[in-house]
């Protein structure tokens, strides 16, 4: 009978301490790492719960957005590819129809100044009204959206759970959406554990971090590996102009956003238009590929030579280092996954 | 009996004046509240602009035929005769005049100081603060998702000003309408060092006042004649089979320095 006793004491204690690990498990909100920059998202008037994330999540992954209910954000911002569009030079979106540029990494959204390789949009809750209008994408009117949640009973709810009343509205879609896609944080990275001392890079990751604080640190700088400025690296022109569109300067012809690196080995394929798809491909466009055009950025043309000096040794030893931005905790993440 | 005749008539000549007097003496009160109505009467040189069916005249005598004029009127001010100037709440002073829907182009502004207005001041156009503004300030006329639908970049985030739309036969043929349309979506307040189209309006009421009084059952109102072939002549006369489309692009200065010019004062009146 003791014995008996002492099992169930043993059961009960156990029961607690999943019931413990449960409670830790509750949301956690939005929290910048603390060696990350201030965000540049503006949190005050949205702040992150967990309503308002769920909803966001749930607008994230539904069909409905687009006008046949085929086309969701996350078709082409899929959770394993870092909210890139895996394997996609450029996207598909309704019907089939090809968008013009490769969808980028959704990720530390909180600390992008600028949305779009071009940089047009300067808040993150004024873009999402773009891909759900865009007729090469979701090409469904806010109206007709509004109209699918308002009739969907659970979104009314959900709406309610987030921001206090039934109203259903574009505005309060798009503050959900922000929360949702400023909650993907990434900073568990091999690099991230090495920078807290729980992990080392092996002597060619140590080497190709090196190489690459010399030779790509100047644009890819800092904890986010992106000084967020918008250059011409050198690509073989086409007729996208990039941020020029936007600023209507002629020195911003052909200049596009400098992405950030984490997890870009997840990332494939590479530049605005996703011309290259491996990682090997775009160090030799660097080393060997740049293009002298008139806007090309001067990083790239020092001492009279175009590009940036390579061997194929370095180049190795630096897609070494680049992999170890792959957070795959992150991709991994239910929170965040359909 | 006459005497007395005298007396009230005497009487009634006093407060008659007296009423006369108190009416001007202390006729103006800024603590006292009233209204004016501002009136926008589109036109297309000296016609009354009708949309889709009347041809005008530009000043390189090509046809245009007017499908949709919209503009933004931001920022109102009214400079009183003493000098002073009174602003409009900010927040209350956005609006968007369309052609094609008859009450958005009266505006009625309420809780004016008592005053002789003189002159108006506006943005043509929605000023730079407002449009970096977060999602939540831009409602009504503002809201990229409903009122502002028609007047909104959302790839390049920003209002467009002022939008005008049609055909001329000047017009290069779009094979796969087979129309010839113009369209000038006039935008750009100036981020990043782009291109700034936003313009100030002053229109004096030439030499009459607008005068508003806490008391008046009608309001003054000022009407305003908008000629929408200014957008087109001007400073630069715009070429169809040159220019047919003008959108977000560094020309758009052309147009905007046209249009600024296309207000002119119908009239004021008081009664």
């Amino acid at each position: 009978m003791k014995k008996y006793s002492y099992i169930l004491f043993l059961f009960f204690v156990l029961l607690a301490a999943c019931k413990k690990e449960e409670k830790k498990a509750t949301f956690e909100g939005f929290k910048a790492p603390s060696n990350f920059p201030t965000p540049t998202y503006d949190f005050s008037g949205n702040p992150v719960t967990e309503a308002g994330f769920t909803l966001g999540k749930k607008l994230f992954y539904d069909g409905r957005l687009s006008r046949d209910g085929t086309v969701s954000c996350g078709t082409c911002h899929i959770s394993f590819s870092a909210f890139s569009h895996f394997g996609h030079s450029v996207s598909h979106g309704i019907d089939g129809k090809l968008g013009s540029r490769n969808a980028p990494a959704v990720q530390n959204m909180a600390w992008e100044p600028f949305f779009f390789w071009d940089g047009g949009v300067f808040n993150l809750d004024l873009f999402s009204i773009n891909p759900i209008q865009n007729h090469l994408e979701m090409d469904e009117t806010i109206p007709n959206v509004i109209a699918k949640l308002k009739a969907d009973a659970e979104y009314v709810k959900q709406f309610k759970a987030a921001f206090g009343t039934e109203d259903v509205t574009a505005t309060r879609m798009y503050l959900a959406l922000s929360q949702f896609m400023c909650m993907l944080v990434t900073n568990n990275s091999k690099y991230d554990q090495v920078l807290n001392g729980t992990a080392s890079f092996t002597t060619q990751e140590n080497a190709g971090k090196q190489l690459f604080e010399q030779k790509c640190a100047s644009c890819h700088s800092g904890i986010l590996f992106t000084d967020h400025a918008f250059k011409n690296n050198g690509l073989s022109l086409t007729n996208d102009i990039g941020r020029g569109r936007i600023t209507l300067n002629t020195n911003d012809d052909h200049c596009f956003k400098v992405p950030s690196l984490r997890n870009i080995a997840k990332t494939t394929p590479y530049m605005h238009d996703g011309r290259f798809s491996t990682l090997e491909q775009v160090l030799n466009h660097y080393a060997s590929g740049v293009q002298n055009t008139p806007t090309l950025d001067t990083l790239l043309k020092q001492n009279g030579q175009l590009g940036i000096p390579l061997t194929n040794d370095e180049k190795a030893n630096i897609i070494l280092f680049l992999n170890t931005l792959t957070d795959e905790t992150f991709i991994k993440n239910p929170l965040f996954a359909e | 009996m006459n005497r007395f005749a005298l007396l009230t008539v005497f009487i009634v000549a006093i407060l008659l004046t007296a009423c006369k007097k108190e009416a001007t003496t202390t006729e103006i009160d800024p603590n006292r509240k009233g209204s004016i109505m501002l009136y926008f009467d589109n036109r297309a040189g000296a016609q009354d602009l009708v949309l889709n069916s009347s041809s005008y005249q530009t000043a390189l005598g090509q046809d245009l035929t007017v499908s949709k004029f919209n503009y933004y009127i931001s920022n109102i001010k009214l400079v009183n005769k003493d000098g002073s100037t009174y602003t409009y709440p900010k927040d209350d002073s956005y609006f968007l005049i369309q052609e094609s829907d008859a009450s958005s182009q009266s505006i009625k502004l309420s809780n004016v100081p008592e005053g002789d207005y003189s002159d108006i001041v506006f943005t043509l156009g929605v000023d730079s603060i407002k449009s970096v503004s977060k999602i939540a300030e831009r409602t009504g006329v503002l809201d990229p998702s409903a009122g502002a639908a028609d007047m909104y970049w959302g790839w390049n985030s920003g209002y467009i000003f002022l939008k005008m739309e049609g055909s001329s036969s000047f017009a290069p043929l779009d094979s796969t309408t087979m129309q010839r349309p113009v369209e000038y979506h006039i935008g750009l307040f100036g981020l990043n060092g782009a291109t700034n189209n936003l313009k100030t309006i002053t229109i004096p009421f030439n030499g009459v006042y607008a005068s508003v009084r806490q008391a008046k059952t009608n309001a003054p109102e000022a009407h305003f004649f908008v000629d929408v072939l200014k957008v087109v002549n001007g400073s630069s006369n715009i070429d169809f089979s040159v220019e047919p489309s003008v959108l977000s692009d560094k020309n758009s200065v052309n147009l905007a320095n046209n249009y600024r010019e296309m207000f002119s004062l119908d009239h004021v009146h008081n009664e």
